[in-house]
């Protein structure tokens, strides 16, 4: 009866036979993708055995929902009204090493990592060989492997962004349960993901080739143009045109313009010609608290119509301060029409946080179609999350010609695409003396709100921290106080540094 | 030879007997007592009562033993003793009743269980439930889905006794199981040569609430929005005072019948019950009906040499569930509306709506209507049963050979439906949750014992066995809207643990006066990798009867004086998950699907483990001191003890990038209990028609965490635990080095010059100018640093009556209740709502949650009454023929506390809307004959 003890789970398959199956590297695959918005293996959610993150509230411990807080909260962009523990500290930016989100991303991005690697470990040449992986099988998972290349590099990319890079690195070549990792450093990792997306440029599906929500060749150029656009604010030197570079490959790739600016976040976006990549939600087969439930239910509150945006509730969270809506001329949308500000009953000037009704609320994600159709879940939106667009490539380009590096006469052109959709005409077309740098940025705020590249923005201007640009909560005060330069990137968090005897904190924490 | 007979309903008796014969005489309840012959024709013998009878041999693991001869800390409980009155769940017949065992009800619910801690904790992740074995069968006590706790499913009126095994050496025959200590639980049975006796008790009761959580009226309600709120918010106020608690609950009239039948035919000892419960909540909506069934027999065969005793338990459960989240409505929703709107929309009930005449998603719902509107159900149906063998050898009669075989069977159905029309789940079109558990444990032990009297004075007991114990689990949960259109979740799960033992036990008895007792017991569990499969737990115990020597021996002070000194090594196989060691791929369920192309894919989940998962390993070591004074008419004992739980389980975080998840369980970490336990009892008054016993303990415990990671950075904080209401994922306690298990980390609040606290205001510890995390500090904890049972019991005549005392000192609560309904901003309910505060906002004036201020922090001792029951002998009745008793009990008769909400005795310590506990008047009448 000894033998007893060698009990097998039923519900699980052991890692010594999941590939049994051919299938199976491609649910492995998914799971990858999934990584980015969903939160476990229950959707909405589910107990401790099924979230992917422990000690946190499953809605909470979503990547894309993390992401958006540390990229968002901490800027002009937004304020939100809850005070779960350590949330107004993002907004107020005066986070320490001990704060929950902080400790939720980076939990996320390394839980992504290492899934990653695992992937990549079990999609080794000679692991396919061994287990007689061929034909078209074997053609699609060298995809998936190169796939999650690209999401281990994206996931890195952010270690390098929001953590200035010194965080603990590992590969496939380390197996699970191994030592605590070296600590690496921004260069090293810059590097690294600068080497790791051009190798696997071969290896992906032709842009506009692959399966909807999977990355291809475009993806990854996209996120070598961001790379290289932030490679001078993160230390390693001037590679603006290698940005115009990979944006301009993107551009060339054959995307067009989505018709509507509007469109482009409705619960039919996965027809759009102008997404690169998005993050796939689905409201009865794809189910999170975080993700895009999160950015259509938290914005809308006070008198707002639930239902004219698919919902069953707002959540009377998110509103955006009002240095941002002076960034519209118009802030009435009647012109520009990004400025999808709701303003019935809510107040410009934000005198709480708490209160919801201080300042302008703005429900640009919609669980509606582009044909005023709602959505398949009234909790759940099937609104997709763009995470690469084609605006964005066209602004990638613009700022790298205004700062020198691209044709300024192409990069006026494609700004005035941008402009002309959201005007409806050449109403709000530039001149080429009005494309300057510090044009982008307010353009690219305007364009891209709440899509999660403002703080990085900022840092790119110097106008994240310091005093230079304030706006409202900005440093805990009211009209805004000037923060310190070490807020550019966050601490690592304390449990890591427990964990990891390896890690020196982040200068200033 | 042998012979016997029975005495007439008078007590006479006729037998034929040699004149040098000794005469036994014997009856239940009674001290047996021996009378020579003597050439006698006639001889009149008056047997003295003996409440202890039952106790003298105790029930230990793999065997029994004379209770003088224990090394161990045990106590000891029989019906006598029990507490009285409407009790649906094992657990609380003994609450407040042993030293160092505290029993903390779980709330009102109907069947709702205790959490029990004997000893304190020894664990922080793993279970610190202890191990209950019931007739020889070690219960799987995890949850039964559908039951409100699965003790639940046990009837207590089928219980004889509890043995309650404290110490290393008592538990450690129980090896990976016993860190937590056991609970054995002997059903009651027949004996030998007893006459037929038929037992009928019924009782009713009847439950009230003791007391409402303190909210604003309608009026006081109005007066505040006026003053405090905005116009819309002033606009949105209602017109009627409704007091919403005093609407979701009721007073709760609760059944409960039982029919036995005990007696002897022929060789064969019998018992046979049957019983029915029935038991309504507080909580209107709520509750339990019970069928419920035993049998026992306990023939003996083979010229007695062999024994068998077989047991079978069933019962069979209908619980209906209130939707308990109407208590925390009625606390919060706004006292100015009236119940009912007045339309047909949402049931009719009165609901928060947005614009559109939708339900606002994020207000508060109607409370009747959360009761009204859901219907839950269960059915669940458990058996429990064994069949021990023991034969003594008839060639070598010092040998026994012990074979037990059982199972522990439960299978419930539950069903759960609101309707579409339902507020609550009004954009899921209602809710149509079916599911169903399976579980089916089954168990083997075989041991042999060898019982031998060496010389005059010294006598050898061992004991040597195998137990396999496999314990099988499968659920199955579909959940679709009302109409069944859709599907919103489809969870089946199923898992299986087995564990293998090898087990001995040695008791060397030297001339009555120094007993020894060493045990060892090695335990394979399948949760573990073959690496680190195997435990193995050793005890040792050694008594000294010191009343025995001769200098005590003729003492007319001293009855019995017995010094204990025990160590032990005892495990925590119950880690929570069956395969953490095991590298795995979990699929998801059709929910959590991931799109590529036009494809949902169910995705595949790489999970994080850890290989080198083991035991949790307690050292106990125990010094006891039992002792009796005759004149004196006190007996007691005193316990010291100290357990060292070290390779610890806790989940830490794991290097970022190293594993398939951010947290682990892993063994890191080391706790320490140690405590005083003091146990007296007093016989005051002894006459023959008036007594008076008086029954006193108190426990002393203190828990620290003394290490919690691997590498003992002085930096780490530690664990945050204890979620609270208010902000998702907002945690109140900490597991931290130095500290108890569970301390509150909280900030610390500042007070103004006329004593309020400053909204905010906190005291920075650490100057850093901000108020971070970093300043919160660890502020008590809500284990009792003591803890106290006081009980009384008098006869007189025909009279009898008595009451159990039960305080909790030093014990800390969270005070959630007031830390979210107690701010401005809390009337101001999400989106366009409004919902009641208590009074405390006028007060503090909070305008935002202070949620981690110290201000809340209460300190949670009580001295409350449990039960108070009266009874009367009405002797015989029908002619003779019958005997009849009559009682009365009150249940939670008073409590005495500092503490300003409704109930200071929280599990866990984090007070918020928690099922009250009911005040319970019982009558009863019990019949046997």
């Amino acid at each position: 009866c000894i033998k007893d003890l060698d009990r097998k789970p039923f519900n699980e398959v052991t890692s010594a036979t999941v590939y049994n199956d051919p299938a199976a590297y491609k649910q492995v695959a998914a799971k990858l993708y999934a990584g980015m918005m969903l939160t476990g293996q229950q959707g909405p959610a589910g107990d401790d055995r099924t979230k992917d993150i422990k000690g946190m509230d499953e809605g909470f411990s979503s990547y894309l929902r993390n992401y958006w807080y540390l990229q968002v909260l901490p800027t002009d962009e937004a304020v939100i009204a809850w005070s779960d523990a350590g949330l107004p500290e993002i907004n107020y930016m005066k986070w320490s090493s001990n704060n929950a989100f902080i400790r939720g991303f980076y939990n996320r991005v390394f839980y992504q990592i290492a899934s990653c690697n695992e992937f990549i470990r079990e999609t080794s040449d000679a692991k396919l060989n061994e287990r007689g992986v061929s034909g078209t099988i074997l053609t699609e998972t060298k995809a998936l492997r190169a796939e999650a290349r690209f999401l281990r590099a994206l996931s890195y990319w952010h270690a390098l962004d929001l953590f200035g890079g010194n965080v603990p690195f590992v590969t496939e070549n380390d197996a699970v349960g191994s030592a605590p990792p070296k600590q690496t450093n921004a260069k090293s990792l810059f590097e690294y993901i600068e080497s790791e997306l051009k190798a696997i440029d071969g290896e992906l599906v032709d842009a506009r080739k692959n399966e909807y929500a999977r990355a291809d060749k475009a993806a990854a150029w996209m996120l070598l143009a961001k790379l290289y656009l932030n490679a001078e604010a993160q230390g390693q030197g001037n590679r603006y045109a290698d940005a115009a570079t990979y944006a301009k490959k993107v551009i060339d790739a054959g995307y067009s313009l989505q018709t509507k600016y509007e469109d482009l976040f409705k619960a039919d976006n996965n027809t759009s010609t102008e997404v690169i990549w998005a993050l796939a939600a689905d409201g009865t087969r794809s189910q999170t608290w975080g993700g895009m439930t999160f950015l259509c239910h938290a914005p809308v509150g006070g008198s707002m119509p639930a239902s004219a945006y698919g919902i069953d509730g707002g959540w009377g969270g998110v509103r955006v301060t009002p240095s941002f809506v002076k960034l519209f001329a118009d802030p009435t949308g009647k012109t520009d029409k990004r400025a999808m500000f709701y303003t019935d009953g809510q107040k410009l000037e934000i005198n709480e946080l708490s209160t919801f009704t201080d300042g302008y609320a703005m429900p640009k994600f919609k669980n509606v179609t582009s044909a005023g159709k709602v959505g398949s879940n009234l909790t759940h939106p099937d609104t997709d999350f763009p995470m690469f667009r084609l605006a964005d490539a066209y602004l990638i380009y613009a700022e790298a010609a205004s700062r020198g590096a691209g044709d300024k006469t192409l990069a006026l052109d494609y700004v005035n695409k941008i402009r002309a959709r959201a005007y409806g005409s050449a109403a709000g077309n530039i001149t080429s003396s009005e494309l300057t740098p510090d044009f982008v940025l307010a353009e690219r705020a305007r364009e891209l709100s709440w899509e999660g590249s403002r703080r990085t923005d900022l840092i790119r201007y110097g106008k994240f921290t310091g005093a230079s640009y304030l706006w409202a909560w900005k440093g805990g005060v009211k009209d805004g106080a000037g923060v310190q330069d070490y807020l550019k990137i966050f601490p690592l968090p304390s449990t890591d540094l427990t964990a990891n005897p390896n890690l020196v904190q982040n200068t200033g924490y | 030879t042998t012979r016997g007979t029975q005495t007439d309903a008078d007590g006479n008796f006729k037998i034929a007997a040699p004149s040098s014969a000794t005469l036994v005489f014997s009856f239940v309840g009674m001290t047996s007592q021996e009378v020579a012959i003597n050439n006698r024709t006639q001889l009149s013998v008056t047997l003295q009562n003996d409440n202890k009878q039952l106790a003298e041999v105790v029930v230990i693991g793999y065997g029994t033993q004379r209770k003088k001869d224990l090394t161990g800390s045990i106590a000891s409980i029989t019906t006598a003793d029990f507490n009285k009155g409407n009790i649906a769940t094992p657990d609380q017949l003994v609450a407040g009743k042993v030293a160092g065992v505290q029993i903390t009800p779980n709330g009102g619910a109907p069947g709702a269980g205790s959490t029990i801690r004997i000893r304190g904790g020894a664990s922080l992740n793993a279970s610190n439930d202890p191990l209950i074995v019931i007739d020889g069968v070690p219960l799987d006590n995890t949850t039964i889905n559908g039951a409100a706790n699965p003790l639940s499913l046990i009837n207590p009126n089928d219980i004889e006794s509890f043995n309650i095994l404290k110490d290393a050496s008592a538990t450690a025959i129980y090896g990976s199981r016993a860190s937590n200590g056991v609970i054995m639980i002997t059903t009651k049975k027949g004996k030998k040569g007893d006459v037929m006796r038929v037992n009928l008790s019924t009782q009713a009761s009847v439950g009230l609430k003791t007391g409402l959580v303190d909210v604003l009226s309608g009026d006081d309600f109005r007066a505040l929005v006026n003053k405090y709120g905005t116009a819309t918010q002033k606009t949105l106020l209602g017109k009627t005072n409704t007091d919403w608690q005093n609407e979701v609950y009721r007073a709760a009239v609760s059944t409960d019948n039982n029919l036995s039948i005990t007696g002897a035919f022929k060789n064969t000892p019998y018992r046979v019950s049957v019983g029915y419960t029935n038991q309504n909540g507080i909580l209107k909506t709520s509750n339990m009906g019970r069928t419920s069934a035993s049998v026992g027999l306990t023939p003996m065969l083979l010229d007695n040499h062999l024994k068998i005793d077989i047991n079978v338990k069933a019962a069979s459960i209908k619980n209906k569930f209130a939707n308990q989240g109407a208590i925390g409505a009625a606390a919060s929703f706004d006292p100015t509306q009236p119940v009912y709107s007045g339309t047909e929309a949402y049931g009719g009930y009165y609901e928060w709506v947005n614009a559109d005449g939708k339900p606002n998603t994020i207000a508060t719902r109607n409370p009747l209507g959360l009761l009204n509107l859901t219907d839950d159900r269960a059915t669940v149906n458990r058996s429990i049963g064994n069949a021990q063998f023991d034969y003594k050898f008839h060639f070598l009669p010092e040998l026994h050979a012990n074979l037990n075989v059982g199972y522990d069977v439960s299978r419930s159905d539950g069903k759960k439906v609101i309707p579409a029309l339902a507020a609550s789940n009004f954009s899921n079109g209602g809710e149509k949750t079916v599911y169903t558990q399976d579980r089916t444990n089954k168990l083997l032990d075989f041991y042999l014992n060898y019982v031998k009297d060496l010389t005059k004075d010294t006598r050898l007991d061992l004991m040597a066995g195998y137990s396999y114990q496999d314990f099988m689990n499968s659920t199955t949960t579909i959940t679709k809207d009302e109409a069944e259109t859709k599907t919103l979740n489809d969870s089946p799960y199923k898992t299986q643990n087995t564990l293998v033992s090898f087990f001995g036990r040695a008791n060397l008895n030297v001339q009555d006066r120094y007993l020894l007792t060493l045990t060892l017991r090695r335990d394979g569990s399948s949760r573990f990798a073959k690496e680190n499969r195997w435990g193995t737990f050793p005890s040792a115990a050694f008594a000294w009867k010191i009343s025995e020597m001769d200098f005590l021996k003729s003492s007319s002070v001293i009855s019995d004086l017995k010094l204990r000194v025990g160590y032990g090594v005892t495990g925590q196989q119950d880690v929570g998950q069956n395969f953490a060691y095991l590298a795995r791929y979990t699929p998801s369920t059709a929910t959590a699907q991931q799109l590529l192309g036009t494809t949902y894919y169910n995705t595949l989940r790489a999970e994080g483990y850890n290989a080198n998962i083991k035991w949790e390993q307690t050292v106990t070591q125990n010094v006891g001191l039992d002792f009796a004074f005759k004149k004196a008419r006190l007996s007691g004992s005193i316990d010291y003890y100290m357990k060292n739980t070290s390779d610890l389980l806790n989940v830490v975080p794991v290097a970022a990038g190293t594993n398939l998840t951010n947290e682990i369980l892993s063994n890191v970490g080391s706790i320490e209990n140690k405590g005083l336990e003091l146990l007296l009892n007093h016989n005051t008054i002894s006459r023959e028609d008036f007594t008076l016993d008086l029954g006193f303990n108190a426990t002393y415990n203190e828990n620290k965490i003394t290490k919690l990671t691997s590498a003992n950075d002085p930096n780490y904080k530690g664990v945050l635990v204890g979620g609270i209401s208010g902000g998702v994922g907002s945690t109140i306690q900490i597991h931290s080095v130095g500290y108890p298990a569970s301390s509150f980390f909280v900030a610390q609040q500042v007070y103004d010059a006329s004593g309020k606290p400053v909204e905010g205001v906190y005291v920075d510890k650490n100057g850093d100018g901000k108020i971070t995390v970093d300043d919160y500090y660890h502020y008590k904890s809500p284990a009792p640093r003591v803890f106290i049972g006081f009980n009384a019991q008098a006869t007189y005549k025909k009279l009898s009556a008595g009451f159990v005392l039960r305080g909790n000192f030093g014990n800390y609560v969270y005070n959630n209740i007031l830390s979210t309904n107690g701010v401005l901003q809390a009337f101001q309910g999400a989106n366009n709502s409004l919902g009641n505060v208590v009074p405390n906002v006028l007060t503090t004036l909070f305008a935002t949650p202070q949620y981690f201020s110290d201000y809340y922090m209460q300190n949670g001792s009580f001295l409350r009454m449990d039960n108070a029951f009266a009874g009367y002998d009405l002797g015989k009745i029908f002619g003779g023929k019958s005997t009849a008793r009559l009682s009365a009990t009150v249940q939670n008769v008073f409590v005495i506390t500092k503490y300003t909400g409704l109930n200071p005795e929280v599990s866990g310590g984090i007070d918020n809307n928690i099922y009250p506990i009911p005040r319970t008047f019982t009558l009863g009448l019990n019949i046997g004959f």
